[in-house]
Order: structure tokens, then sequence, then C-alpha cells
């Protein structure tokens, strides 16, 4: 008897097959930082939305901590409000009110032993004898990680027999490579890798996960990704805004840190590695590994020939006269924040080798755009006169991410007329005509697969260790200031610098 | 004054027309429209095919305008009148978004198409001109019309239909099995049973749970009087995924009771029909040989989920979930219709013998 229910209980779920929404075990979610701006706008609305869905999991409680001291009450009402104001679809009241009753919330320091033992009770009493899985989400200033990790250890709850813990941490994963590390330390003396899910909400998104499916559902792509038909590849996080009210994060962090060190390269990861034998977390993890360990970290004088660094100044956005970074509220008037960062980086392996990779973000640039542009290289012979037309242009593959998802590929197309003229044309696809349901926001999707355990679309440790160890050096040597901090007019394609980085022969795309 | 472009809409018609004179119209409007504005792209999800009573039209276009949104298609409307013996047509293409600097609006294409009874025999040589090439085609009929769904067979990839709307649960069964033979089906009946499917799957998906599924001895669906087919089918689904052997319902006392084989013994069906306002299933209870039981059914905000352990005590949670309404269930018919869900045809066979 106790055999046959052993082996059923290795056996697959056959009820499963067929569901789109899989089974998610009962959760409590402990999300550190409730009160604040990343809860209020993302956390809060995501949890509402699969609650809307009913993708929550039947026993769901969801405890906030902050340091505010403030009743179970209190913070129903601030999750209302949030919910209200930022979830993608209107609320529905049942459903609402059921998820606010699951609310509850905890106010202490997050450097307060006794804080953690009321969360220790707390998670006890909502579990009514029966265990719930764990999961602790940091949504607090990045210095609060080790000491919440390292508390929640001391605490015991690092772990409970029987059922999972996790342990969800925002970005940034440190601010460079040795505080990375030292973080790392941390975390692991607290969690095993499997525990720890590292939030990078850009893999969450629907665009992004794209990617994949563009290079591995599409068998006509592959022959061509690599440095035999490919020139140079250009990944563009462009935004046409300015800090806004972030100056006082954005001051300490800088484009590189803020999108580079994180989302760029993860971008770049996704264009370049190997197809993966199958989408288990650690399977596509490794294949990401791997490429960032074949990106050669820059030396002092590579950095001040292949990087550009740059600070908007005033200029017209919009049509609107906008001020320069150093005349943004709040920010230091000597600053030497970038907010423009340009690299070039060469993946040093067999399919990559000789092929430049550049990276460019900026803030206050001519538009909002995302993309990754594959070049391919010219057509080695051309049977055409290119007289009296544009001629033959290589042709460009585009994968936008913002605004307008979707493919684009320029090819070459004879013009009307008597004569072989030719000029280049597009042919585009977009998400939008084809797929037009709503989309789940990031952090719904992530939120459900860390509750799930599945790591697929979060940072492994080595792969934030392998992203820093490309940043720090060029870190350390804009610190040194080398290259020279640039400048830009706000509203332009961004500094003149930067035109020499991609190489002869070669030009950015157009912003 | 704003320099955003507003929505807008073209449109043509004809009397007494012809197929390809309704495609040089539809070609031309594309080509001006793409002319003039390249933020215009046109719809390219599938082609859909909607045939209707005419005078019953407009019910049909409501409930397809709040999915439209979400699944931009080529949508041919036939509206069929009693005694009609030419062809009428009306084009509208347009957009109802606002194509901001830099995005993209995207267009909607509406056909429709007044028809009398004498066309449906050889619909598809009406409506083949106006798909679009190489865009799977969906066919949905709500109002019967077998013929013009029969006609178009050889051009649909997808049948949509209700399991619950024809005469019998039998039929509507039989019917979907047959046109399953050439297409795929979406049944709306069985996207009904959807969120129940869910739920119980949820239950028995922890490892201890997942052991008792061997022993389940009996199972009770609840459901509004006229939706027996997503209860059959719930039925059907569980015998499928867990290789039970049904056999056929008998109703007595008012309601459906039949068993099934099982590797352990026999599994109790009963099928009992429940007051409520929303179409679909009330609720769902599941015992095993030893006492223990699995109960959902509808509470405000989702489902009420009771747990019964084998000594008799009893522990209750709400499952949170808005309820998808009739529109969320035929939203989710046409996003189904791109997707392929294999449990469906296994699931119908059971739930035919159980019918049979």
């Amino acid at each position: 008897m106790a055999d046959v229910a052993v082996a059923q209980r290795d056996e697959e779920n056959p009820l499963v097959e067929g569901l789109e929404r899989l089974p998610v075990p009962g959760t409590t979610l402990a999300i550190f930082g409730a009160t604040g701006d990343l809860a209020r706008r993302k956390l809060l609305p995501a949890i509402y939305n699969l609650a809307h869905e009913g993708a929550l999991p039947e026993r769901f409680n969801l405890v906030g901590i902050s340091r505010r001291e403030q009743s179970d009450e209190e913070f129903r009402a601030f999750a209302r409000e949030s919910i209200e104001e930022f979830s993608r679809r209107e609320s529905e009241p049942q459903v609402l009110e059921g998820l606010l009753e699951r609310l509850s919330y905890i106010g202490c320091s997050f450097d307060d032993e006794g804080g953690y033992g009321k969360l220790s009770a707390a998670l006890d009493g909502l579990e009514d004898g029966q265990p719930l899985n764990r999961a602790f989400y940091l949504s607090t200033a990045p210095e609060y990680f080790g000491v919440i990790t390292s508390a929640l250890e001391q605490a015991g709850l690092n772990a409970r027999r029987g059922c999972d813990v996790r342990v969800i941490i925002e970005k940034p994963f440190g601010t460079d490579l040795e505080s990375a590390r030292e973080l790392q330390s941390i975390v692991a003396g607290a969690f095993r890798e499997e525990q720890v899910f590292r939030i990078d909400h850009y893999l969450g998104k629907e665009t992004v996960q794209n990617v994949m499916a563009f290079r591995f559902a599409n068998y006509m792509f592959e022959p061509l990704w690599n440095r035999n038909y490919i020139d140079h590849i250009q990944i563009t996080a462009a935004e046409d805004l300015g800090i806004g009210t972030r100056a006082g994060y954005y001051d300490s962090s800088g484009a590189l840190r803020d999108l580079v060190e994180n989302h760029m390269l993860q971008l770049l990861t996704l264009v370049c590695m190997e197809p993966p034998a199958s989408f288990e977390a650690d399977k596509v993890r490794d294949e990401k590994v791997k490429v960032l360990q074949a990106i050669t970290p820059p030396t002092p004088e590579e950095v001040a020939r292949t990087t550009v660094r740059a600070q908007y100044t005033s200029g017209v956005s919009g049509g609107e006269d906008v001020p320069g970074y150093l005349e943004e509220a709040d920010v230091p008037g000597d600053s030497e924040t970038e907010t423009y960062a340009a690299l070039r980086l060469e993946v040093h392996n067999w399919r990559w080798a000789g092929v430049p990779i550049v990276l460019r973000t900026g803030k206050r640039l001519a538009r909002k755009v995302t993309e990754i542009a594959v070049a391919l290289k010219p057509v080695p012979h051309l049977a055409f006169q290119s007289h009296g037309s544009v001629g033959v242009q290589p042709n460009q593959l585009i994968l936008t991410m913002q605004p307008n998802e979707g493919v684009s590929l320029s090819l070459g197309a004879k013009i009307p007329g008597s004569r072989m003229r030719i000029r280049p044309v597009n042919m585009e696809f977009l998400y939008g005509a084809a797929f037009m349901s709503q989309s789940p926001e990031a952090y719904e999707r992530l939120i459900l697969d860390a509750m799930r355990g599945d790591a697929t679309l979060f940072t492994r440790n080595d792969e934030v260790d392998a992203q820093w160890s490309i940043i720090d050096p060029i870190l350390k040597a804009w610190r040194e200031g080398e290259p020279a901090m640039a400048t830009y007019a706000a509203g332009s394609p961004g500094p003149e610098e930067a035109v020499a980085l991609i190489g002869e022969g070669r030009r950015w795309r157009g912003l | 004054m704003t320099d955003e472009p507003e929505p807008w809409e073209d449109a043509w018609s004809d009397e007494d027309t012809t197929p390809p004179k309704i495609e040089a119209a539809l070609r031309e409007m594309l080509a001006t429209r793409h002319h003039e504005s390249h933020a215009f792209v046109p719809a390219r999800v599938l082609n859909s095919v909607v045939i209707v009573d005419r005078e019953y039209r407009g019910e049909i276009e409501n409930r397809l305008q709040r999915v439209g949104r979400f699944h931009p298609s080529r949508r041919i409307l036939c509206a069929v009148s009693e005694g009609r013996q030419t062809v009428d047509a009306t084009v509208q293409i347009g957009t109802s978004q606002f194509a901001g600097p830099g995005h993209i609006a995207v267009g909607r294409e509406r056909i429709t198409l007044q028809i009398g009874p004498k066309h449906l025999q050889a619909l598809d040589s009406i409506v083949d001109p106006l798909l679009v090439p190489d865009l799977a085609t969906m066919v949905w009929a709500p109002h019967g019309h077998a013929e013009g769904v029969d006609a178009l067979r050889r051009l649909a990839q997808i049948v949509l239909l209700d399991s619950q709307d024809e005469l019998t649960v039998g039929g509507g069964f039989a019917r979907s099995a047959d046109l399953a033979g050439e297409a795929y089906v979406v049944d709306l009946a069985w996207l009904r049973s959807t969120p129940w499917r869910e739920r119980v799957a949820a239950a028995f998906d922890p490892p201890p749970e997942r052991a008792r599924l061997a022993s389940i001895a009996s199972v009770t669906v609840r459901h509004r009087e006229d939706s027996l087919a997503a209860a059959v089918l719930f039925c059907g689904w569980l015998s499928s995924r867990l290789g039970w052997k049904p056999g056929s319902l008998s109703r007595a006392s008012g309601r459906l009771t039949g068993r099934a084989r099982a590797k352990r013994g026999e599994v109790k069906f009963t099928l009992e029909a429940a007051d409520q306002n929303a179409p679909g299933l009330a609720g769902v209870t599941i015992e095993t040989a030893s006492g223990e039981a699995v109960s959902l059914d509808r509470a405000p905000g989702g489902l009420r989920s009771l747990r019964r352990a084998r000594d008799g005590s009893e522990r209750s949670w709400t499952v949170l979930g808005a309820s998808r309404g009739e529109a969320g269930i035929l939203g989710e018919g046409v996003r189904q219709a791109l997707l392929r869900d294999p449990t469906y045809a296994p699931a119908l066979r059971c739930a035919r013998v159980l019918v049979s």
C-alpha cells in the first residue's frame, strides 16, 4: 500500500496536461518594503491581477513589512489605493475585498531582531497547522538585501521542513563586482542558490521572451546567426525623458549601472547564446553565462577606446526647452554621473569572434526605443549598377522591444523602371497586429514563477558575477576620468564621441 | 487642435454584388489607407467567418465587439435572411485607436454579407476569395446553419461551437466529433469548465494529494439546467485523464447518475441541476473511498473550496477569481482558436459514452 502511494507521488499530475494555468502551491508572500514605490506601483497591482485571473493558490497570504508603524487596516487601505490606481484592469470589488482580507502588516526596522520574531509568529499563525511555502520578496533599498537575508537566517526563517522557502531579490544586486560578491556571500550563507530568485524584471516582459522565440522557433535565421554573415550587432535602449523625480537614485547609479549591467547585457545574452537543450531554468542560464564569460573584461586602455560616457545638456525635447542634467532638480552641480553610456564588446567564441556588439543607452535622447539591430555583411559581388539610386545596402534585421514590438528586415528591391536600380525596403512584422490580447505585466509572471519555483526568468549568481566582471573595469576607469565625460544636447541622438565607437564603415541606426 | 490622427473608418457597399468585386474593393481600400498612413497595420490574427440569422445579427456583433479589440482579425459576417436571392455586401476598414507619434494603429476589417438560405450550400465559393491567404480561418455559427458550416469545411482550420446549443447534448457532442475530423474544434461548453478543471488539478497537485487520485470513489457535478454539456465534459475529462472507463448516465429523481470503471474499483457520477444566474458549472465534489473530499462551489469573488479529511474535519477557503462571464468565455474561445488543447478530444470521447 505504501509503495503504491510513493510510486504515485513520483508521477506527474495527470490532470495538469493541457491546462494553460499550472497549479501554484499554497504560499505566504512576505514583502519587505511593502509601502515603497515598487510595491505600490507594481507588486500589489500585479498580485491583484493574479487574484483576478484566479491564478493565485487557494491558500495565499501576503504579509507586508516596512519601517512605518501602521495597522493591518491601514496597510489594506494603502494596498487598495495602489491597486485602484495602478492595476492594468479595473478591480472587481469582491475579488479585491477577498484579497485584502489576506493582507497583514508588520512595522519594524529591517535590522530589528524582534521584528523577525513577530514575522515568524505571524507566518506560523497564518498556516493553521498546515505548512505553506514561503517567499520573501526584498523590495527595499539595496543596502538592506544582506541585512534581511542574514536576519531571516538568524531567525530560522530560511528553511522549513516539508515546504519550500524562497527569497526574491530586486535589482541591483550589488553596485560593483566587489559589493555584488560580498552580497552573494551573505545571501549564500543564508539560502541555497535554488532558493534565490534575483529579479531583472526585463526578463519577465513578453517582448524580451520573444527574442528567444524568434531565434529558436524559426529555422531560417540560425544558419545566418554567426560571424560568417553578421557584420555587427547594435543594442539600443534610448529614453526621450529625463530623470524626472529619480535624481537621488539616478545620480548614484548612472546609465551603466541602471540599464547596461542588467537589462542590456541580458538582451546581449539572449541574442548571442547557443540554443539550450531545453527551456529548463538551468539549461537556459548555463547558455547565457557562457556568453557573458566569453566577453573579456576590458583593460583601462580598452575602456578609454571602446566606451563613451556622456551627460545631456539643455536642449529641445518634444518641442519643449528642457534643462541639462546638471540643472535638474536635486542633481549636484558637479555631478560626474553619466546619463548616456555606449560600449563596444566582443564575444570571444567560435560563433561570434570578430563581430562587434555595440550597446548604447541614455536619457533625453531623440526618441524612446529599445531594439536589437543585427546588421548582415554586404553581398560579396554586385551584379547591378548602383548609379542613380542609393544602391544595395546590407540587410538589417531589427528586433524591436518598444514602442512597437516587432521584427523588420530590410531588403534590396528593384525600383520600378527600365533600369536595374535597387533601393532598400522594409519587410515588417508587428506583434500588435498578430496578438492583441492584453499581456500580463512582467511582475505578474515573475511573482507566479517564483511561487512555482521556476527560475528560468531570474538571474543566477554566476550570471550576476559575470555581468559585473564586464562592467566593473569600466566603472573603475570612468572613476579615473577615462574617457572624459562627453556631452550631448537633450533631444539629440547622443554624443558625437559615440560615432567613432561603432567602427569605420558602420553607423548607428537613427534615433 | 491636435496633430494626432483620429480613429477612422472607410466604408464601401454594393448590392447584388460578387466576391471578386468585394475583394477588389477591400484590396483598394487597404492600399489607399496604407499609402495615406504608415501607422496603419492590417489586423492579421485570423480570418473569422460568422454565420448568423439577420435579425439577431446585432446581438452577435455586440458579443464580438468586446472580443475583437484584443483579437484583430478579418471578420466576415454572413447574415442569413429568409427568401433573399442576391448577395449584398458592406466592407468597413478602420481603427478605433489613436495612433500617437511613433505608434501603430491596428486596423479592423469587417465584411458583412447579406445572403439567403440558398447561398449556404455553396458558401465556400463566396467566402474563399475574401479570406486572407495563409491565415488560420475560424468558423462560428451561433444560430445553427449547419449547412453553411459544412460548406466551409474545406476552408476552416478551426470551428467554434457550443455543444450545448444542439437539441440534445448527445447531438452536440456528435456534431463536435464529426467536425473534429477535419478541423480543430473549440467548444464553449468545454471552456465553461476550465476554471473548475484548473482548480481540481491544483487541489490534487501536492504529491500527497496526487496519490489520492487513484482512490476517487465519486464525482458530483452541479450545473445550471442549460449547461449539462459542460458538466458531462468535466466528467469526461476526469475519465480520460485518470484512465476510467465510463458507462452511460441514466436519469432518476431529477438527476443523472452513472458509473465508471477505475483500476481500483468503481467511480460514481452524479450530475445535478442547480439554480444560478450564470451559465456553466455551479459546483463540484470529489470524494475518495476513505471519506476524504474536495469540494468547489461558486462564491462571491471566486470559488469556495472545502476539504474534508478522513476524520470528517473540514477546512475551507475562497479561491479568488473574477467570473469571466459569457463575453469572457467567447473571448477565450477565440484565443483558444490559435492554441491546441490535447485533452478535449479524449474528454469528448468519454463524454459521448456517458450520454450514449
